[in-house]
This record gives structure tokens, C-alpha cells and sequence, in this order.
């Protein structure tokens, strides 16, 4: 048995219109500072089955139905429970 | 120039400009013309500009066949929308526009962006947009996939429609498997505009500045018009570049700081165009185009969501929300300060010269040249062979499909539960359609009905188009297409005025395709001079293919009708027991290519229901002569499924029941005749209802009861239908299709 | 009367909102943009439907910053009457002028549709002109409409007789009790996510709306016995 925690982003070339909303209100509450911002998504999985393939299914699943590679990028982290 | 692009004689040594979409005769052309070899960006340039998309090289010798003209047309085809005269100084201005590959890749965001694309295009003439609708194809919901893309399509029209705040009134549905891999995703936006404040897209004036107002250009949606124009392979589906992200919040705040300068400045303003399809590189050579000038643009100067963007991917990038205009010099902080209120910047990045001249600097380099007229009127049309399909030899020799031995109870129940037939509430509940308090008559009904403020009249809206019709014969299909546009629009109180054409088709590679092209816009041409509705604005979507495998044509029509007085609007339900009830029309034994033949034979075939102009145009001027007598209660066009449906649609709003006798056979119930209406007429206007109905026959069905029944007896029999069992099947067919597991 | 209809960016039923009271309801009304800092001269304050900044992050999240709601606040404090609608509810409970929170409707979807309404409560300033409870109905269109509160919050929402408005016969979103619009304690803060702003003519949705305006009116003409407890 596996954590997965898996982050979803908006690719970099993709504009990010809540990080924009969200940096543009951040900078009138005066964190001049703030450069960028972007948002996306975070999930956690506890994923049962072999270790051996575990990589290529996780990659398989998150192309497929959890992020869309036309338009989003992903990682994630596994820990052994 | 960034050094890790091709050098111009690697674009031709090794073909590179055919990856850009552009064959060996126009690569030629394009040489011929410039004189020397295109450079990286040159030959991007010409990629896009001569795509079908931005170009029409394909459709354009077709679309000439079109009537265009008409004492109500304000603005035809050409410009970001069409726009026709309602009288006391107003226009309404509107474009139907197809978003269908994007909206394969990435469902949410390509439908979205396309409702955002159309509604910039209806804002840059100077319109406030006042009505969203759309067309939409999928393949059968049996499917995963199908399911899938349904859903999100419609939560991404939806998303961009309610967020910008303009009502998602009305559209269509059907569902067909041609369409499983090529869903077609067609929005129209209609807008109200004071006929003083019509805008074009021109860039004129010699040093006059050409200012760039909107979301900054990023690396997204690069080449999306070339995309759009080329056919899909499943394999490729992976390495298309990033889609577009629509920012709807951004666009109401580009739209109101438009519309401001509009109204308020139109002194300081030109021209102002939308950053569409090829995105800068079209806007900003078409403004010149239009108006014969040159322009100079400075990459440097445009804003940029990344570094190091190539002059090549800000002028083909199709990042959303952005707006371009030319001014006059001199009044560039009076723009910058207008929108500037609304949280937006403006820039200037280019100004009009007199050389006729597309040039763009970079880094103190031109890095690129190219003569105006070549991008925009020198297209290269390289002439498609046509060639009948052999199917439509054998479906005009085929015996007609005649249904027989068939349970009318049963055939019923099962056609109120098809997709294409059943209740769409589940989707038009996700659209906002009563935003601007304007809304008379709400999704769900022939034609949607949006009042105009402070005046007595209101505009009926409408998108149509069987396809179905259109696979067995393309001409008689697209004439019928605007034919029951028109029907929908007479049935809500409403005279016809013009349409916008939004049509989609397989491959211009194939033949067969290029036939379908002209015999659809024959029959759409006929029907436009038989109606007096002019094509006023549209858009062309080619090679919806994937795998070789095309959809049927599908021109869909958006059509707009005036109603002079808003007590005239009139809705498609009975209104109250003891109304009488009349069929408009003659009723034929006409299957083919109905859902009946769909539904018994699993396809469709043979020569589609016939369309006879007298009958349709005697039908319609009556019809709209009775309603404005205030003589008619409800009207429903008669269309897929017959009069069955209509019946079943027009009962089940005020939960009524029915007591019928129709003079035919029961199966004819289901047939598919064209130039029909279903009307009701109280007791007392019967009499006054017939005289005015002098040519069109009318067949007293019987009445309206307080029952709960559904019932008709035919020549041969008699059906009987419990309504809230019906309205049920009806109602829930197409979340049972979601639910139920492949 | 002065109405003032409040424009942050991305509102967008501040134009139904502006007509309802200049057209039919007959009464001075003005647009205030959200970087002015003033309501000076103004009744009663109505913050309209819409996405404010998108509605990015959460609904309501950013506009609670905009420079004018301190001045919200206090126009609150001062007991005048504020009317949030749809996203002017969330904006509400953002700001802490309402107790509770507005989260995704429990079927996910955006919701257009006409509901039907019970008035729970008739004696405020916001629904003194209605019957007790008298059915209305009154459309909703809100993707964010799931009002929810801790039971403790209820119960003293309960008590203090502070929901005016609750969904009858069906709930659209999966509110908590029910509830479709709340009062504050005070009895002038008025937040729901319905929109009577679209049914104030018989040609658009029926009127069954106008009265929560004329109700406003009436009170600020003529006050009512407000009932607290």
C-alpha cells in the first residue's frame, strides 16, 4: 500500500487565470512582492498492488483521467504506508 | 532571430512548410510573391493567413452564391458579425462560430473559449451582446468518451456564459455516432447595437497607432487556425500544442472598456478588431487589409505572459481576452486611461504606414515582410475536384422506408426517450439564460425570445439544422435547415430577418466532400432567396475527420426574427382546456431519414422528406399574419419525430391531456413531413382563425382536455398515452443514458 | 428613495438590479463602483449577482477587499438597509456581515431554474409587504447556492427567527434547513441567493419579487414593527 500525493498545475505556457485574479487582489492588499502565483490541484491516492509497475499505472491514470496533458503538467509523491 | 529555428533554406530543402499545413503549390506561390524564400516567420505568417480558417480558400467561391443583401442588412458578411436593422436606430448584430477540435482536445476549455471568441467578435462591432446560443453534435451518449465530452462541453459553455454574464437562451442537440470522434461545438452571440456606433475593423491613417488592449500573448494555442483546418489522426492527439484557457472574468472587463470607448470616444477611435483565430498576425493584417493601408508591428512592444518568446509565437499565439485597435495619434493615454478603470493596460505596438506593407520588427530587425494584400486577398485556392458519393445514387433509387406492423404506443414512448428527441433541460438548467432580465420565452422552445428595453419589440433566435436530411441530400437538407429556422422563428410572433451560417464538413480532400460543399450551399442559397433572409455572417469548419472518417454535412443556422409588438410572442404549450387544436400542412408517408428510420433500422437512407416552396412560404406569411390577429394561443413546428412529439411537447408543460383524431394512419404520426405547425386557438377565434389561413391546409385535430391522457385515433386505430408516464421517459432519457454504465 | 447598486468587477446582475429599481420599482438608484469609498446620501445599499474578480479562489474571497465595503460595513452598522443577491450574498458571509458560508451545490452543476420559496419570516424590512408564509416562486441561477452553518449558528439563526427565505417542494443546492436567504441579527442585512430582481414583471418571470423591494421602500417610508426576540 502507497500515498500518492499527486500536484496538478496549469503548464507553464497555459494562462492561469485564478493565479492572476489571486496575485492581482494579493498585490492591492499591498504584497507588492508577489511575483507570481499559480493554482491547481491537489489529490491523495492509496494506491494498493505491486510496487513494480505502480510508476507506469499512476502515469497512465493521471494522463488519462486525472489531469489533462494538452493543458496541464503533474508529480507526484509516494511513500510506502 | 532565436537561433534554433529552421533557416529559410531548410524550410525548403527538407519540406518544412508542409508541417506548417502548407502544400507545395502555395509554398511556390508564396515565393513567387515575396520574391525570394520565406523566412520561419514569413512562413508562418502565410500557414495561418492561408489557412481555410482565416482564408475561406476552399468555401470561398461557394460562399459568393449566398444573397448577402436586403433593405434590413446594416453590416454583411466580412466583419467581426453581421448586423440587421430593427428600426427606431437599432441593429442587432450576430455570428455563429465553430469551436470543434479544440473542443475534442479539451472539452471544458474549448467550448468555453469558443463562447468567448464569438462574443468578442459581436463586441468589437460595437454590440452589446444580449443572447448566447448554440449547436451542438456528439456521438451516441452509449459511449464513454461521448459521455465524457457531453458533459464537460456543456459545463464549459456554461462556465463562460454565466461568468460573463450574457444568457445562454437556446441551441440544439443531436446526437449521431459520425460525430463520436468530431463533436461539433458551433456558438452564436447575438448583441444589441445603436446603429451610430457601428465599428470596423480597419487600421487607416498614415502614423495613426494600432494599440493592443487584453490579456498579454502567451505561448498557447499556437497554430490553433492551422489546426483547425487540418484533418486529426487519434495518434497525434498527444503532441498538439497547449490549448487556450478562457478568462471570462477578464473578457466582461475587455467588453465593458470596449463598448466604452465606442460610445463614449468614438472621435479618438478607428477601428477595433477581435484577436481570434491566428491571433495577431489576422487581426492586425486584416485591419490593414480592409482598409489598403500597410502596418508596422513591434514584437518588443507587445506584452508577454513569458520570456523569450519568438516573433513567430506572438504572432501566432491565440491567447484569449485581447482586443486590437487603431487610434487616433495622439489620444493613446486617453485609451490607456479608459481601460485602465476597468484593471486592463493598453499598448501600443505597431502604426498604419502607406507601403502596403505587413512588416514586423524584433529586436531592431524586420523579421518580417510581407505585401498586405498577399495575406488577405492574393490566397492561393488551389481548385478541389468533386464528385457525387456513390451513396446518393442508391438512396435516390431506394423504395421508401415505410414502417409497418408497428406498436404506435410503444414507438411512442421509445422515440421520447432518444437524445436527440428527449428533454435537454439537464443542460439548459447549467446556462444562467435569465441574466439582463430580458428573457420572454427560455430554452427548450422552437425559438428563444429576448425583449429590447425601453421599447415595445423583442427578437426571436434560433439554431437549426438536421444533418441527417443532409446525408441523404445535401441541397434539399440545407434548404430545409433554413426552412424550419424560419418556421421556429414565425411560431414565436416572429418575422424573419437574416441568418448566420456556421458550416461544418468533413475533408475538402475528399471528393465527395467538396460536392456535399456546393449541393448544402445550393440548397441553403435557394432557401435564403425563397424566405427574403440574406446570409449576413458565418464561419467554415473543414476536415472534421479523425481516422478518415467524416461527419454528415452539417450547416448549422442561426437565424434572428423581429417581433414588432411583444404581446405577439407566442410559446409552443397549450395553454387551456376547451383550446382547439389544428395541424398546419400536409402530412406525408415520409420516413427516410427520420428518427423513426434511426430507431427501427439502426441508419438512416433513401431520399429525405421533399420541401415545397409555395406550401412552406404560404404557411409561414399565415401563420405570422394569424398570431399578429392575436388569433393563436400556442404553435410548436413540427420536426424530428413528427407530430408524436409535438403533441407530447406542447401538452406536457400545463400538464394537459389531449382528445384527438388525425386523418391519417397512426404510424403517420411519426413521419417527418416538412411545412408543418401544430397550433391551438381558442373556441371563440376559430372562425377568424380559418379565414386567415386561406391557402394552408388545416386539419382540426380536436381539443385540449383536463385529462391525463394522450390520446389519438388514426384511421387505423387508436393510442392512448398516460401523460406524466410519457413526460417522465421524456424528461429523464438523457440522465438515464449518463447514469447507465457503457 | 436612493438605491445604490454596487459594481465590483465582474458583477453582472447590477444592470437587472439598476432596472428593477429605476423602471419598476420607480425609485432614484446609482451604480457605485468598488473603488469608491463612499455611500454617503444613499438608503440602502443592494450588492448584485455575478463573479465578482471571477470568483476565483473562493466566491466572494477577493471582493471583501475592495476599497467600498468598509463603507458596507459601516453603512450596515448604522442599521440602513443591505440587500446581497447571488454572489451579494456570498460577498455577505465573506465579509462577516452574515454568519454561515456558501459552498458548491451539492449536485455540482450550476443551477437555472424558478424555485419555489416559503416566506418564514414577513415581519423584517425586507419582506414586510408578503404574507406569512406565502409560496413564492423566483428563479435561481448559481453554481455556489449551498448555504451551511454549524448547528449552533442554526439554531440561533432559528431562534432569532433570521431565515426569511426557505426552499419548498425541492432544494435546489443542498442547503442546510433549507435556507435560501438569511437576515443578520440586526434585522438589515438581508442575503439570498434567489433573484427577485428577475421576477419584478409579469413578462419576464412574474412579479412574485417586486414586493421584497417594495418592502424596502415601505419601511424606509413608513417603518415597520420589526420582531425580534
Amino acid at each position: 500500500m502507497h500515498r500518492v500525493k499527486i500536484y496538478i498545475t496549469l503548464k507553464k505556457s497555459v494562462l492561469d487565470p485564478q493565479g492572476e485574479a489571486v496575485k492581482n487582489a494579493a498585490k492591492s492588499l499591498g504584497y507588492s512582492e508577489l511575483a507570481n502565483v499559480r493554482i491547481g490541484k491537489y489529490m491523495e491516492l492509496e494506491w494498493e498492488g505491486s510496487d513494480q509497475d505502480i510508476q507506469e499505472r499512476l502515469d497512465k491514470l493521471c494522463d488519462q483521467l486525472l489531469a489533462n496533458p494538452v493543458m496541464e503538467e503533474y508529480h507526484y509523491e509516494m511513500e510506502k504506508l | 532571430m532565436p537561433n534554433h529555428e529552421p533557416t529559410k533554406e531548410q524550410i525548403q530543402e527538407q519540406g518544412l512548410y508542409r508541417e506548417m499545413g502548407l502544400l507545395d503549390q502555395e509554398y511556390e506561390a508564396i515565393c513567387k510573391i515575396l520574391g525570394r524564400l520565406p523566412n520561419y516567420t514569413e512562413t508562418g505568417i502565410f500557414s495561418v493567413m492561408w489557412s481555410e480558417h482565416c482564408s475561406y480558400k476552399n468555401s470561398k467561391r461557394l460562399l459568393k452564391k449566398f444573397p448577402t443583401s436586403g433593405s434590413q442588412v446594416l453590416q454583411g458578411p466580412g466583419e467581426g458579425a453581421g448586423i440587421v436593422d430593427i428600426g427606431d436606430g437599432l441593429g442587432i448584430a450576430f455570428k455563429i462560430e465553430s469551436h470543434n477540435h479544440p473542443s475534442f482536445v479539451e472539452p471544458y476549455q474549448g467550448a468555453a473559449t469558443g463562447v468567448g471568441g464569438i462574443i468578442r467578435d459581436v463586441f468589437s462591432m460595437g454590440a452589446r451582446p444580449i443572447a448566447l446560443l448554440n449547436s451542438l453534435r456528439f456521438g451516441e451518449l452509449s459511449e464513454e468518451k461521448t459521455k465524457y465530452l457531453f458533459q464537460e462541453i456543456i459545463a464549459g459553455i456554461a462556465g463562460y456564459g454565466n461568468s460573463i454574464g450574457i444568457p445562454t437562451v437556446g441551441g440544439e442537440i443531436q446526437f449521431e455516432d459520425c460525430y463520436a470522434k468530431n463533436p461539433l461545438v458551433n456558438a452564436m452571440c447575438v448583441g444589441l447595437i445603436e446603429t451610430q456606433d457601428i465599428q470596423k475593423g480597419q487600421a487607416i491613417g498614415v502614423g495613426n497607432p494600432v494599440m493592443y488592449v487584453g490579456a498579454k500573448t502567451g505561448r498557447d494555442g499556437i497554430h490553433g487556425a492551422t489546426f483547425a483546418s487540418v484533418e486529426f489522426s487519434e495518434e497525434g492527439e498527444q503532441q498538439r500544442s497547449a490549448v487556450q484557457v478562457g478568462d471570462p472574468f477578464r473578457e466582461k472587463l475587455l467588453l465593458e472598456a470596449c463598448l466604452e470607448i465606442i460610445q463614449n470616444h468614438a472621435d479618438i477611435l478607428i477601428g477595433m478588431q477581435d484577436m481570434g483565430a491566428a491571433g495577431l498576425v489576422s487581426s492586425s493584417s486584416e485591419m490593414a487589409g480592409k482598409a489598403g493601408s500597410g502596418l508596422l508591428l513591434m514584437i518588443d512592444d507587445v506584452p508577454q505572459r513569458e520570456a523569450g518568446m519568438s516573433a513567430y509565437e506572438v504572432l501566432l499565439s491565440e491567447s484569449q481576452e485581447r482586443m486590437l485597435l487603431c487610434v487616433k495619434k495622439g489620444h493613446e493615454q486617453e485609451i490607456k486611461h479608459i481601460v485602465e478603470h476597468y484593471g486592463l493596460e493598453a499598448f501600443v505596438v505597431g502604426k498604419v504606414t502607406d507601403d502596403r506593407q505587413y512588416t514586423v520588427m524584433q529586436h531592431g530587425e524586420i523579421v518580417a515582410q510581407i505585401p498586405v494584400a498577399a495575406l488577405t486577398e492574393d490566397v492561393l485556392a488551389v481548385p478541389k475536384a468533386s464528385k457525387q458519393p456513390e451513396r446518393y445514387l442508391s438512396f435516390q433509387t431506394e423504395k421508401a422506408f415505410i414502417p409497418e406492423n408497428i406498436n404506435s404506443k410503444e414507438i411512442w414512448e421509445r422515440l421520447l426517450a432518444q437524445p436527440t428527441i428527449a428533454s435537454k433541460q439537464v443542460v439548459y438548467q447549467q446556462y444562467d439564460y435569465q441574466v439582463r432580465t430580458n428573457t420572454v420565452v427560455t430554452p427548450g422552445s422552437d425559438a428563444a425570445v429576448v425583449r429590447i428595453r425601453n421599447t415595445d419589440k423583442a427578437i426571436a433566435m434560433t439554431t437549426d439544422c438536421n444533418s441527417r436530411y443532409l446525408y441523404l441530400d445535401p441541397e434539399i437538407g440545407g434548404a430545409i435547415a433554413v426552412a424550419e429556422a424560419a418556421r421556429n422563428i414565425v411560431c414565436a410572433g416572429a418575422k424573419p430577418l437574416a441568418i448566420t451560417d456556421g458550416l461544418n464538413f468533413g475533408s475538402p480532400e475528399k471528393p465527395e466532400v467538396v460536392w456535399e460543399m456546393e449541393k448544402t450551399v445550393d440548397g441553403i442559397a435557394q432557401a435564403c432567396e425563397k424566405l427574403s433572409v440574406p446570409v449576413i455572417s458565418g464561419n467554415v469548419s473543414l476536415y472534421n475527420e479523425t481516422d478518415s472518417k467524416g461527419i454528415y454535412p452539417t450547416p448549422v443556422i442561426g437565424m434572428v426574427g423581429l417581433i414588432e409588438h411583444t404581446k405577439a410572442i407566442t410559446t409552443q404549450e397549450f395553454k387551456a382546456e376547451g383550446d382547439k387544436i389544428f395541424l398546419l400542412g400536409e402530412t406525408k408517408p415520409e420516413f427516410n431519414g427520420s428518427e423513426l428510420q434511426k430507431l427501427l433500422q439502426d441508419k438512416i437512407s433513401g431520399i429525405p422528406p421533399s420541401l415545397d416552396w409555395e406550401s412552406e412560404e404560404n404557411l409561414q406569411e399565415e401563420l405570422w399574419q394569424a398570431i399578429q390577429q392575436n388569433l393563436i394561443e400556442s404553435a410548436h413546428d413540427l420536426s424530428e419525430g413528427g407530430l408524436a412529439v409535438a403533441l407530447s411537447e406542447a401538452a406536457f408543460p400545463r400538464k394537459v391531456g389531449l382528445s384527438l383524431e388525425v386523418p391519417f394512419l397512426l404510424r403517420d404520426l411519426f413521419s417527418e413531413s416538412q411545412s408543418r405547425i401544430l397550433v391551438s386557438v381558442k373556441m371563440e377565434n376559430v372562425e377568424l382563425f380559418q379565414k386567415v389561413m386561406k391557402k394552408t391546409p388545416v386539419f382540426a385535430l380536436g381539443e385540449v382536455t383536463n385529462g391525463s391522457c394522450l390520446e389519438v385515433r388514426g384511421r387505423d386505430g387508436i393510442v392512448s398515452l398516460e401523460r406524466e408516464k410519457l413526460e417522465k421517459i421524456w424528461r429523464e432519457a438523457i440522465q438515464c443514458l449518463l447514469k447507465s454504465k457503457g | 428613495m436612493r438605491f445604490a447598486v454596487i459594481q465590483f468587477p465582474g458583477s453582472n446582475c447590477d444592470v437587472d438590479m439598476y432596472c428593477a429599481i429605476a423602471d419598476v420599482l420607480g425609485e432614484e438608484v446609482s451604480y457605485v463602483w468598488h473603488g469608491e469609498k463612499s455611500l454617503e446620501g444613499f438608503d440602502a445599499v443592494l450588492l448584485p449577482g455575478g463573479f465578482s474578480y471571477g470568483d476565483y479562489l473562493r466566491t466572494g474571497a477577493i471582493a471583501k477587499f475592495a476599497n467600498i465595503m468598509p463603507e458596507v460595513v459601516r453603512f450596515a452598522q448604522e442599521g440602513k438597509s443591505v440587500l446581497g443577491i447571488c454572489n451579494g450574498f456570498q460577498i455577505l458571509t465573506e465579509s462577516g456581515l452574515l454568519p454561515g458560508v456558501l459552498l458548491r451545490n451539492h449536485k455540482l452543476h450550476f443551477v437555472c431554474q424558478t424555485v419555489e420559496l416559503k416566506v418564514e419570516n414577513h415581519q423584517t424590512m425586507f419582506s414586510n409587504l408578503y404574507q406569512k408564509g406565502e409560496i413564492l416562486r423566483i428563479p435561481i441561477a448559481h453554481g455556489e447556492g449551498n448555504y451551511y452553518c454549524d448547528e449552533k449558528t442554526l439554531q440561533s439563526l432559528e431562534e432569532n427567527r433570521q431565515i426569511v427565505f426557505r426552499y419548498v417542494t425541492e432544494n435546489p443546492n443542498g442547503s442546510v434547513a433549507d435556507i435560501a436567504g438569511i437576515i443578520n441579527e440586526k434585522g438589515n442585512v438581508l442575503g439570498m441567493m434567489p433573484h427577485p430582481e428577475r421576477a419584478v414583471e409579469n413578462l419576464i418571470g412574474g412579479c412574485d419579487g417586486l414586493r421584497l423591494f417594495q418592502s424596502i421602500l415601505s419601511f424606509w417610508k413608513e417603518g415597520i414593527q420589526v420582531a425580534q426576540s
